[in-house]
């Protein structure tokens, strides 16, 4: 049972983990900046990324996928910006042209270029496949002291260990900054902080976090993970930094639980298959949401009326 | 290319024509809808709208196998994304009135939250009876070219009844997405007509799904309406233009896949829409890039222009050199002074400069400055207002300028 437990469902639990807490720590700012869809319109432009990176390298391999993923994110995020200004439009409107578009063309490739012999279908972008990321070697507790076999760990693993460890860093180095930017631009204008600086790096470390976890949870549960933690951390608490420490708890639970839920669940209905991890993980995180919209200690705003 | 005229003058069989019209039909709908929400700057919650539809589809597919049915029935099927995609619109409008986090943030998690439960409810059709569920995926990017005649005949009666719903609730939309004060004042209920405004895009997303996608319909509702902003300021004209830059996409886009078999409908018509947005974004008359960019150039000059011969006839001395440069290219100056041409305009701006300073002392509660030395007079002040002003700039109340 332990070693079943290890082998198959250890790894993709730890990758729920690590990704929501990646989406989750920027979201943080990212809703209070007014900002949380932009972590939508990333996510969607994923797939263009990786449709035109495998045109250009012939190849299905991670790093391509990832480079040309965050490169559509670059520009959709750069056009974004454009539309806004040359056009005078408002942003959520901007965004939904740059997004739509870049989505709908990634389509049209993929349906033009012969991708149907690799594995490389939008199903897949969208969902994501947590559940094949399993470490077959394993053989008990002790295979997490066993170099050897450590290796055999799957390579997406030790890539959102990074990614996430890199987010995590920049935030406890960039802490200051990003408070002062986050609650009042005038006054950190006024105290020499370049806070478009801070914002276009904000949405970089967005756009890292969405291509990581669209890696293993599939690109639209990124959007739950974005929004829903940190927005239930913001009901928890009125200090910036317990509702980031809240909103790795929630992503935690909702990646812990989900995952459970959809491995295990079904069986006790009696059914033998699995449902989808990645949306199961959506929807706990959405629970969660839900209960502190209903009781969370901080959830009014002042003079809100209470009904 | 045949085929491509033979589909674009609706001969290209039965089922395409059903097909196009369905399409052109969806895109006035989506279009025009789409305009109410882009004005009200709500135009995200339609992607949560169309998002929130897969888990309905989902559950309407297990209950119709449950009860016996096919699963397939598109009316079933529908119904149930409307339903969903109804929970989901209420709780956007229920966290950011019960709890302090923006809308943004409730559009997020609704989008995220629902199209993990879809996802999930997926999964769950897939084991259930292997092959039967076949279909359910075209819901997230549309069909290809193959589309049944069933589902072309709801897309074609949904799609008109869509348009006949925005015609005859066009008066409370318009004006409420034009001035939301001015409607509260003369006794319009705000929030029901949001409601009525949510459940038409709510309509155009379940009827278009089919076809284009329930994550390409956003684009429909979004991109005509942007494009459209760029042609006319007045809302009820952006409505009529959304509509026919959707209908457009719409046509255009079901002829070229239905001769191209490769292209799916739903992308290509985004694609469309895209092309007349970029295409409007630099060469509207009004609000385009290129207009913009050639205005602003031309107030530039005027500014310059004026300000240096102004300056001439005083007998000082122009120093910005862009402004020396214009009056040079122009014919106006030479090193030794002004050029008769330029001597003839100074008369001319000098006669409008002076009208500007009468005009400031005979409407003193005027705000006249946004245009002073940069337009002329005529294109501020009505000819009555106009001729009281030159009325007084001949008693002897006002002083002219003159230069020698």
């Amino acid at each position: 049972m332990i070693n079943e437990f290890i082998q198959f469902s250890l790894t993709p639990i730890l990758i729920g983990i690590l990704a929501g807490i990646s989406c989750a720590v920027p979201g943080n700012f990212l809703i209070l900046k007014r900002q949380a869809l932009i972590g939508d319109a990333i996510s969607h432009v994923v797939l263009p990324g990786i449709v035109v990176a495998f045109i250009f390298t012939g190849v299905i391999s991670t790093i391509p996928m990832l480079l040309g993923a965050a490169g559509a994110a670059l520009v959709a995020v750069i056009l974004i910006e454009i539309i806004k200004r040359l056009g005078k439009i408002e942003p959520g409107a901007a965004m939904g042209v740059v997004f739509t578009g870049m989505f709908a063309l990634g389509v049209l490739i993929l349906e033009q270029t012969d991708t149907s012999k690799v594995h490389l279908d939008v199903e897949h972008a969208l969902m994501g496949n947590l559940e094949s990321l399993i470490w077959l070697k394993a053989q008990g507790w002790q295979s997490l002291f066993d170099l050897d076999v450590l290796k055999t760990l799957p390579d997406e693993l030790f890539r959102i260990i990074f990614v996430c460890g890199f987010i995590l860093s920049l935030t406890v180095i960039f802490w200051r900054w990003l408070k002062i930017v986050t609650f009042d631009e005038e006054y950190a204008r006024t105290i020499g902080i370049h806070s478009s600086i801070i914002n276009f790096s904000l949405v970089i470390i967005t756009a890292i976090a969405a291509v990581a976890a669209f890696e293993s949870v599939g690109s639209i549960i990124v959007i739950a993970m974005f929004i829903c933690p940190p927005a239930a951390a913001r009901l928890m608490t009125n200090k910036l930094g317990i509702q980031v420490i809240w909103s790795i708890v929630f992503a935690i639970l909702a990646a812990i639980f989900g995952y459970i839920i959809a491995g295990y669940g079904p069986l006790w209905f009696g059914s033998k298959n699995s449902v989808s991890a990645a949306g199961m993980i959506a929807v706990v995180s959405g629970i969660i949401l839900l209960l502190t919209c209903m009781y969370g200690p901080c959830r009014e705003s002042v003079g809100q009326k209470k009904d | 290319m045949n085929t491509f005229v033979q589909a674009m003058l609706f001969q290209a069989g039965y089922n395409v024509a059903l097909v196009t019209v369905g399409a052109i039909l969806l895109g006035i709908a989506a279009g025009s809808a789409g305009t109410f929400l882009f004005l009200r700057k709500r135009a995200l919650v339609s992607d949560a709208i169309a998002h929130a539809t897969l888990p309905g589809i989902g559950v309407a597919f297990i209950i119709m196998i449950w009860l016996g049915g096919d699963g397939r029935s598109i009316l079933g099927l529908l119904c149930g994304s409307a339903i969903t995609a109804l929970i989901g619109l209420f709780i956007i409008e229920w966290i950011p009135r019960r709890t302090r986090l923006p809308e943004d943030a409730a559009i997020g998690s609704v989008l995220g939250v629902f199209f993990g439960a879809g996802i999930v409810l997926l999964t769950v059709i897939q084991t259930m009876s292997s092959g039967r569920q076949a279909g359910l995926e075209s819901f997230l990017l549309g069909s290809t070219a193959g589309m049944l005649f069933q589902d072309a005949i709801v897309i074609a009666i949904g799609g008109f009844f869509s348009i006949l719903g925005i015609w005859i609730a066009r008066r409370p939309l318009t004006i409420v997405s034009f001035d939301k004060d001015y409607a509260i004042s003369v006794g319009y209920d705000v929030r029901q007509i949001d409601l009525l405004m949510m459940g038409l895009v709510l309509g155009v997303t379940v009827i278009g799904m089919k076809l284009v996608g329930l994550i390409l319909i956003v684009a429909m509702l979004i991109i005509p309406a942007v494009t459209a902003r760029f042609w006319s300021n007045r809302t009820d004209e952006v409505v009529v233009i959304a509509g026919f830059l959707g209908g457009l996409s719409g046509y255009i886009g079901a002829v070229l896949s239905a001769s191209a078999p490769s292209l799916p409908t739903g992308p290509i018509i985004v694609m469309i829409a895209i092309v007349l947005f970029v295409l409007s974004l630099f060469l509207a008359p009004n609000s385009g890039v290129f207009s913009t960019f050639i205005e602003r150039r031309k107030t530039k000059s005027n500014i310059h222009r004026r300000q240096g011969l102004l300056t001439i006839a005083k007998g000082e001395n122009v120093v910005s050199s862009f402004t020396r440069k214009l009056l040079a290219n122009e014919g106006l100056s030479r090193s030794d002074g002004l050029t008769d041409k330029g001597k003839k305009l100074v008369t001319k701006i000098l006669i409008d400069e002076n009208r500007w300073i009468a005009a400031k002392e005979v409407y003193p509660d005027k705000d006249m400055n946004i245009n002073y030395g940069i337009k002329l007079i005529e294109e501020t002040l009505t000819k009555e207002e106009l001729l009281k002003v030159d009325q007084y700039i001949k008693s002897h109340k006002f002083k002219s300028i003159t230069y020698d």
